[in-house]
């Protein structure tokens, strides 16, 4: 169980149809860990201004999660989280472990475009 | 000036100390903000299990972190997080800093508890292999390693002890450490001594990490005969202590050599209103109970420094 605010996603059929249902998804998958709780924080405040792009979480020891642990893209990643960003439903970014602010923004920034501030 | 900027004032940090001396602050009913650059709580957070805060038998470093955010947000505090300083000045009565979203805040007292991080390497190669090999923290990334052989370097308390949390998974521990003797406490030392999967190299350092996709192998470099040994290993836990987050004060106040802020017995820092509590200021035990006391008194002290200065102001408008 993550005890975080974004939306979580339980099985791998959810996650299926949340990456062809909406263009730009970031998924963290982790635990209730020290790498992994900074990253959904951050993700929390972001949520706010990439209204463009859907923010999940997914409990990394959930049978479900195979769908991004076996993904050719985290082959050789050793620490959680593994955040998966997904275009269109094709992954086009992921990293392992904690990450910063400004890494997690210019990701997204550079994958699903800045924000617009009206 | 905007009155909606206007605090009494400022905790900068959300670590125990900070979101303490936001409750006491806020419950004083004295209008405060916290601004916190990283995630609420701090290195609290990063705490899996606390079973010796007193008052709660075990709780999760997370919820304890979240009931303490709560409560200052339940006494009327506000709370800034993920958010960067860019610009602090302490001089004077009013205070000021800008936030990266371009906001200006001004207050009459500033509480410092910014808290510390992990210190790292800074060796070539470390920021690559993060989350490919590198780790610091076992119970997150220990199951990647079940079987392999892993490195695990320094020689205190948090090395040794997570030394034998890690000979779980791993094949073989080997603890690469610069000095002759650990740092630890015995019972830590005569555990880790004792567990037959923990190997040791003294007197040496990491100097290098290489590998592909992950890593492949480390140079460990003997400080006492200068010889480099190319290591074979698939993951290097680093345990090597915390520095403070105090870069960003480094011109505005003086710190010591260790980067910490000193403070009086009060909290006060050498310049008037600003107090500093917490994991940055110079001490020697740091505890969430510690941080949470630390916290309090420079909450207590600041309210009495912002009576005395609006008395002062009131007395000054009446004459």
């Amino acid at each position: 169980m993550l005890y975080t605010n974004l939306k979580h996603i339980e099985t791998a059929d959810e996650h299926a149809k949340i990456i062809s249902e909406n263009e730009n998804v970031m998924v963290i998958c982790g635990r209730m860990g020290p790498m992994c709780i900074p990253v959904y924080d951050i993700a929390e405040e972001l949520e706010k201004e990439y209204k463009h792009v859907k923010f999940y979480d997914m409990e990394f020891d959930n049978p479900g999660a195979y769908v991004i642990r076996s993904l050719p893209e985290v082959r050789g990643f050793m620490g959680i989280p593994f955040t998966v960003y997904y275009k269109s439903g094709k992954v086009v970014k992921a990293t392992s472990s904690i990450q910063t602010r400004e890494q997690v923004k210019a990701i997204l920034d550079k994958e699903f475009a800045v924000p617009v501030i009206a | 000036m905007n009155s909606s900027q206007h605090y009494d004032a400022i905790v900068i940090g959300a670590g125990p100390a900070g979101l303490t001396a936001g409750i006491y602050l806020s419950r004083a009913k004295l209008k405060t903000l916290i601004v916190n650059e990283g995630t609420v709580g701090g290195q609290l957070v990063l705490t899996h299990e606390i079973a010796n805060y007193p008052g709660v038998e075990s709780i999760n470093g997370y919820q304890l972190a979240m009931i303490m955010k709560k409560q200052a947000l339940t006494f009327g505090c506000d709370i800034k997080s993920n958010i960067s300083i860019t610009r602090l000045d302490l001089d004077g009565e009013l205070k000021s800093l800008v936030l990266s979203d371009g906001h200006i805040y001004t207050a009459h007292s500033i509480v410092l508890t910014p808290g510390g991080r992990p210190r790292t390497l800074g060796v070539p190669g470390e920021d690559k292999f993060k989350g490919r090999g590198v780790s610091y923290c076992a119970t997150c990334d220990g199951d990647f390693f079940t079987g392999k052989e892993i490195v695990v370097v320094w020689g205190g308390n948090s090395a040794l002890e997570e030394a034998v949390s890690l000979t779980r998974y791993a094949g073989k521990v080997t603890i690469v450490h610069q000095f002759d003797h650990f740092q630890a406490f015995e019972y830590a030392v005569e555990e880790a001594r004792n567990n037959p999967k923990i190997h040791y190299i003294m007197e040496s350092e990491i100097k290098n990490f290489y590998g592909d996709e992950r890593i492949e192998s480390v140079d460990i470099k003997n400080l006492k005969t200068g010889k480099t040994l190319n290591f074979k290993t698939e993951g290097v836990f680093v345990f090597i202590g915390y520095v403070p987050n105090t870069e960003f004060l480094k011109n505005i106040l003086t710190l010591n050599s260790w980067g910490e802020i000193e403070v009086a017995a009060d909290m006060s820092t050498q310049i008037k209103g600003v107090y500093a509590a917490g994991d940055s200021i110079a001490k020697r035990y740091r505890q969430v109970t510690t941080a949470v006391g630390d916290g309090t008194i420079a909450a207590l002290a600041a309210s009495h420094y912002i009576h005395e200065l609006k008395s002062k102001h009131k007395q000054i408008l009446t004459v």
